[in-house]
């Protein structure tokens, strides 16, 4: 038995999913490996359905819940020792993916399980940043002189810094794609975009359409598969939400167009209806499908992503679940850097694996 | 039904098929195994537990499967799946029973927010319970299997598990976990002990369980009353005795030893300060067994007026 019993959630929003104990199972072992287990509680909650599921799976729903809870004062603890630590640094400081969508009160939010606080600042302020975040009690954990060159050089991000005390991640961008992707953004352009969250005006986050695709490239371009159906999920909620505004559509693609983002865009979409069933309105239609790649690009990523969007658990992999993600793996790295710069950096990662530096252990 | 009323092929073909799905306490487990060590270690440990009814729900799906590859013939090892990863590193095949009860424990620890939980080992008489939290090495599964082999009843040497509407704890009544000295230790005090293997060289020593005695486990739907909070330690050449501690000082330890305190914000902290208020706090200092039994007992005894 193969099935995702997760998306079905949210395509049909209104209608209570009716499970037997072993479905029950299975569904918490999906939204488990999803990181949508606090979303499925929310989910329940919000429709006041949570008395009626049974009592064992209710358990599970319950503990998420509390699990959220706690998660979500620890974020707003995070952001303001973020905002504390960087109030001398000229320039903007910008929350992205989660903590964005958690500091904007954006429908995401809801039921989130965090990992990480993501935050993008000016390219040139990074140093600055850095000894900021560093003197605040924010060090990176990255030893290897290899893996800081190729972040430093090659990335879109530092290494992660990681709080001495608290031991919680800090992810600092400088744009939301590698400089050397064929995706690549110019920082500077969504820099110029920003809206602050509130009146203290030293947080912002990014402008709607920006931050649409951000989580579009991102899905496609992390390479893990394991939170994708979160991405998506959290992707439609935005979308939902943005397109309140009647100048919202239009003005997501012709960003799509300026910032080249225009093929991510278009297979998040595409599979934000295949899945939750929810499209762009229809005047919008043509002008998307013209956001396609080729006939064989467009096929072959929807047959892959098809397969790696379902929940990464064992209950939802069929034969081809393997060679699928793995593919879409090799893709994302084709997509990040040219093959005369990805060759050579598999081949250390392969070497560093194999042969861990002394009193490195193996990881 | 119980495990012992199955058959060792029954056993064996469930653990390669669908599972075998057994209830410890509150939560069911769903194994799925084709090692031999695990299928004995069940049979010699788990007979008096309860078999899952078909189409119950069951909280938690393990699995420990031999790796593949070349390395199966000259150095086989196991590997902890659960929800399609594998949380902890490989081991050594002949660890495999170990590794099942670690990943046991794990998924609770992990998972079961219902809870308040503590790495503890819990006791109980006359209805009243001894928590006894400690850091590995202190002792507290020597003391928790001599003590349940003299008359107190098991509730869990690992993972206190404590309600977060009553403060009353639910028993797990899972085997003993023992180490090194201990195993000696036990099977001298205890004449008739049932013991499984012993695995040399894991990461804490060499390592064995003891079976619960059946009428313990015929009990674990009985929840019990914190009533006590020993710290033991075990001291060569000491004396056992109790000393009052602080219990200030007692709940900042109870909440370093919880897996999931912090999960629960205000309400862990009015369910742990309930059970401090409760609860007489002691540090126990103990290297005889015996003499660590009476002791305790004379804690039961009192109470009982």
């Amino acid at each position: 038995m193969t099935q995702d019993l997760l998306s079905p959630v949210w395509a049909k929003p209104d209608e209570r999913p009716e499970l037997t104990p072993l479905q029950w199972e299975t569904i918490l072992g999906q939204a488990r490996t999803s990181r949508l287990l606090g979303r499925l509680a929310q989910h329940h909650v919000a429709n006041h359905w949570l008395a009626e599921v049974p009592t064992q799976p209710r358990l599970y729903l319950e503990g998420a819940l509390r699990l959220v809870d706690r998660q979500h004062h620890q974020v707003r603890w995070e952001v303001d020792c973020i905002r504390r630590a960087l109030k001398h640094v000229p320039g903007p400081v910008v929350m992205l993916k989660g903590a964005a969508y958690f500091v904007a009160g954006l429908p995401p939010r809801q039921g989130r399980l965090f990992s990480d606080v993501d935050i993008m600042v000016e390219q040139e302020r990074l140093p600055e940043i850095e000894g900021a975040l560093f003197r605040a009690g924010w060090i990176s954990d990255e030893r290897d002189a290899y893996n800081q060159r190729y972040y430093r050089h090659w990335m879109h991000e530092i290494p992660p810094l990681t709080h001495v005390q608290r031991r919680t991640v800090i992810d600092v961008h400088h744009t939301i794609t590698p400089p050397t992707s064929r995706f690549k953004v110019d920082g500077k352009k969504l820099l110029e975009r920003i809206s602050a969250v509130d009146e203290r005006g030293d947080l912002f986050v990014l402008a709607p359409a920006d931050m649409v695709l951000h989580s579009a490239v991102h899905l496609f371009q992390e390479g893990e598969f394991g939170h994708g159906l979160r991405d998506l999920l959290d992707l439609k909620d935005l979308l939902q939400h943005f397109e309140q505004r009647a100048d919202f559509w239009p003005g997501l693609l012709d960003r799509a167009e300026e910032l080249g983002l225009q093929i991510p865009l278009f297979h998040a979409l595409f599979h934000i209806q295949r899945l939750f069933g929810y499209a762009a309105p229809p005047q919008w239609t043509t002008r998307i499908d013209r956001f396609s790649p080729p006939a064989p690009a467009r096929i072959a990523m929807a047959w892959a992503l098809g397969l790696a969007l379902r929940p990464d658990h064992p209950s939802c992999n069929t034969r081809w679940s393997g060679l699928a993600r793995w593919l879409l793996y090799v893709r994302s790295h084709a997509l990040r850097m040219p093959i005369h710069q990805l060759v050579p950096h598999l081949a250390r990662k392969a070497w560093m694996q194999r042969f861990p530096a002394k009193g490195q252990g193996e990881k | 039904m119980k495990l012992s009323e199955l058959s060792s092929a029954e056993v064996g073909n469930r653990l390669r098929r669908h599972g075998l799905t057994i209830r410890t306490g509150p939560f069911n487990f769903r194994i799925l195994s084709t090692i031999d060590s695990i299928a004995q270690g069940l049979m010699l440990l788990y007979p008096d537990f309860p078999l899952v009814p078909e189409g119950e729900f069951v909280d938690f799906t393990v699995t420990l499967a031999p790796t593949g590859g070349i390395r199966r013939w000259w150095r086989p090892q196991v590997r902890f799946v659960y929800d399609g990863a594998s949380p902890f590193a490989v081991l050594p095949l002949d660890h495999a029973f170990p590794l099942l009860e670690w990943a046991m424990n794990w998924c609770i620890s992990t998972q079961a927010h219902h809870f308040l939980t503590l790495h503890a080992a819990v006791i109980e008489r006359e209805g009243c319970a001894v928590i006894m939290p400690a850091p590995p090495g202190s002792g507290k599964s020597t003391l928790c299997a001599g003590l349940v082999s003299r008359g107190w009843r098991l509730l869990s040497d690992e993972l206190a598990l404590i309600s977060l509407v009553d403060g009353w704890i639910t028993p797990l009544g899972r085997p003993i976990s023992l180490k090194n000295e201990s195993l000696q230790v036990i099977r001298e005090f205890v004449p008739g002990v049932v013991m499984n293997q012993v695995t040399h060289e894991t990461s804490k020593g060499s390592v064995s369980h003891m079976k619960v005695p059946a009428e313990q486990v015929k009990r674990l739907g009985e929840r019990a009353r914190p009533r006590w909070v020993v710290f033991p330690k075990y001291v060569p050449q000491a004396k056992a005795e109790l000393s009052l501690r602080s219990k200030a000082n007692s709940m900042l330890e109870l909440g370093g030893n919880s897996f999931n305190y912090t999960v629960h914000g205000l309400t862990g902290f009015e369910v742990l300060s309930e059970i401090i208020t409760a609860s007489d706090c002691y540090d126990f200092r103990y290297s005889d067994l015996d003499e660590a039994v009476s002791v305790l007992d004379g804690l039961a005894q009192k109470e009982r007026g």
